[in-house]
């Protein structure tokens, strides 16, 4: 265990997967010698050089096409997306062609892609450069989406994610760079790849992802000293979801409450209600709510962005209202 | 219209000189092969055998067959929804391409691609692409593979004329160009970017000026002459091997049946249709292998019935095969497991 930030969990899984496997090659905007806007690839091109660690041009169709053929003759190709907004440039490539191609071979072959595509608002980047990306991407089958809301997930989930023969997209949150956490470099005590308890409770289920986690867990807190004990659930893997956790844990607090820093309409959080309510309807007490982005683009303006983004605060009435 | 293309290649090559006699006879089989493969799927179309759609190549058999005879086994392809052509020149099962169309688990993917998804790993056929443009970058990245293995591999990539007015094929030819890969770039400009006529959807008629935009060797061929478009691409996958980066190449032809199995193609001028018959791949390289006594008239008909009862029997084979098991198909969609 050693305690890094999340940008430097980043940076270390890339290492390690370069080290490791003379197949993996990164590419991306501005990755190389200037290190990545976000310098989630510091010192790697130093360190492997530029066939490694390759700059692109600003043509994400070009480059993410290119890690698919790459992946069919035996490469591992790694994408950096600067923003996960780019994602829309690029849609065909990831939708069409990346998600579906093993299924259209008739399952005779594996497309292993890894894209890393950083995300979220709360930095004042404004309406294109704050989506999560969250509910581009969870509906298509082909497709593996983790959602790292720690250094320790920022880490094993890249290192997965690379490993994995199925193409991952891993949405990694712009905000959550300089937190800092311990991470696990042990795979054989890694957690499996599913929602997973971070905080336990009885009175109350609270499930986010990303950057709501931390605000999940400072409700929590929060509703600790009201007497309200909320079990908060890191969401973790998007895609393939695996409800059980949530299940679990609302059948026994009886109360759903959905984070996520996605407009509410079509969020994942409108399929977690749904899961939840089919599957524990005679143990849920009271409607689910979820607390979302507003159902408009994300605006510049610091006081509008803070007051967009789903706050502690929030959570917190939301649970209140609820109770 | 034809005519303007062999001139601008400049270039009258025997077939002898760029064939040789066995390749000369090969080449041949291949055309026909394609032909009575396309002519076999339209048939089954109409005999209810497939659903859907198919889009047809008739008419475009040479830059297949041209392009493909250039390559190494080892080489990497990805094409387009009319993509039959390709997969037949390269050697694709027929049963297994006929099952594949006939929806039938017996089809070289299991019946879950369709006539817009033929592919075989094993012939580096990696994949046929039902989004205009998309099998660029896909080729690009192959490319990137094949350099970085440095064993001379090149990728080749076939698209039509309406390809090259989307984002994908100007960002590949870019990417391929500024990394020096050894990526060939094959238009196949049959003059109809689906019902549209070229004119009406791109400012020229000759495609090749775009290869200069991204400083790319771009060259020009009669598309329905199998030894211009075989003679011109060995030279293209040479400066690729080599090292020398990436080529464009345009072929002239024409797609003598209309976009899909709906299209009647009733939006071609009187005449056209007619004047491109004349200048059929088929029989324009038929006539030349008699001109040239590589083969004689006895030799040419029991080609072609052997080519016919082949194909014939494929399509049989394949109409027999069992549809496939209905059942959940997680394991087609994912390689690994769904939850660690």
């Amino acid at each position: 265990m050693s305690t890094i930030t999340y940008r430097e969990a980043i940076v270390r899984a890339q290492r390690e997967a370069l080290a490791a496997d003379p197949r993996v090659i990164l590419m991306g905007e501005d990755i190389g010698a200037a290190g990545g806007p976000f310098k989630t690839t510091e010192g790697l091109f130093e360190e492997f050089g530029p066939l490694r660690v390759r700059d692109t041009p600003i043509s994400e169709n070009a480059f993410v096409g290119a890690a698919m053929g790459m992946a069919l003759t035996g490469y591992r190709p790694v994408i950096e997306l600067m923003f996960a907004d780019f994602m829309g440039v690029c849609f065909d490539q990831i939708v069409n062609s990346i998600a579906k191609h093993r299924f259209m071979c008739g399952g005779k072959v594996a497309v292993p892609v890894t894209i890393r595509a950083m995300g979220g608002g709360g930095v004042r980047f404004g309406a294109q450069h704050s989506q999560t990306g969250e509910t581009w991407v969870y509906q298509f089958p082909g497709l593996k989406v983790f959602c790292p809301a720690s250094p320790a997930d920022a880490y094993l989930m890249l290192r997965q994610a690379i490993d994995d023969p199925d193409p991952v997209i891993v949405l990694e949150h712009k905000a959550m760079m300089a937190m800092k956490g311990e991470i696990q470099t042990d795979a054989g005590r890694w957690p499996a790849q599913r929602p997973q308890v971070v905080r336990p409770g009885r009175d109350v289920t609270l499930v986010a992802s990303l950057a709501m986690v931390r605000r999940a867990m400072a409700a929590a807190d929060a509703l600790a000293a009201q007497g309200i004990q909320a079990e908060v659930i890191d969401l973790r893997v998007l895609r393939p979801l695996v409800a059980e956790p949530i299940i679990d844990s609302v059948t026994r607090t009886g109360a759903l409450v959905v984070v996520e820093e996605n407009h509410e309409s079509g969020g994942w959080g409108a399929e977690i209600v749904a899961r939840a309510l089919t599957a524990a309807f005679d143990y849920i007490d009271k409607p689910p709510v979820r607390v979302t982005l507003p159902d408009w683009p994300m605006p510049y303006s610091p006081a509008l962005e803070d007051a967009a983004v789903p706050s502690v605060q929030k959570i917190v009435d939301a649970v209140l209202a609820q109770h | 219209m034809a005519g303007k293309s062999s001139e601008a290649t400049g270039r009258v090559v025997s077939i002898a000189s760029v064939l040789g006699a066995a390749g000369a006879r090969t080449a041949y089989e291949k055309l026909l092969l394609i032909r009575e493969f396309e002519n076999k799927v339209y048939d089954s179309f109409v005999a209810g055998l497939v659903q859907g759609t198919t889009h047809l190549c008739q008419g475009q058999e040479a830059v297949s067959v041209g392009t493909v005879m250039a390559l190494r086994d080892d080489d990497y392809l990805t094409y387009t929804y009319r993509g039959h052509g390709p997969c037949i020149a390269r050697g694709m099962d027929l049963e297994g391409a006929f099952a594949e169309i006939f929806g039938r688990s017996t089809g070289v993917s299991g019946g879950l691609g369709g006539s817009m998804h033929l592919t075989d790993m094993q012939l580096g056929l990696l994949g046929s692409f039902a989004i205009v443009g998309a099998g660029l970058p896909v080729a690009v990245g192959a490319g990137i593979s094949a350099r970085e293995r440095g064993i001379g591999q090149v990728s080749m990539t076939w698209f039509g004329d309406g390809a090259t007015n989307i984002g994908a094929f100007h960002e590949s030819m870019n990417l391929a160009a500024v990394w020096k890969l050894p990526v060939i770039f094959v238009c196949e400009n049959n003059l109809y970017g689906e019902y549209s006529p070229i004119l009406s959807t791109t400012p020229m008629q000759d495609l090749v000026v775009r290869a200069s935009a991204y400083a790319m060797p771009g060259v020009v061929v009669d598309g329905n002459d199998v030894v211009a478009v075989l003679d011109a691409t060995r030279r293209a996958v040479a400066r690729a091997r080599a090292g020398d980066g990436p080529t464009f190449i345009e072929c002239k032809t024409y797609r003598q049946c209309g976009h899909s199995r709906s299209d009647a193609g009733k939006y071609r001028p009187p005449g056209e249709l007619d004047a491109w018959m004349e200048r059929d791949p088929i029989v324009l390289f038929r006539n030349r292998l008699l001109a040239e006594g590589l083969l004689d008239k006895a030799g040419l008909a029991a080609t072609e019935q052997r080519v016919r009862e082949e194909v014939q029997a494929a399509a049989a084979r394949a109409a027999e095969g069992p549809w496939p098991e209905v059942r959940p198909l997680h394991d087609a969609t994912y390689a690994g497991t769904l939850t660690a």
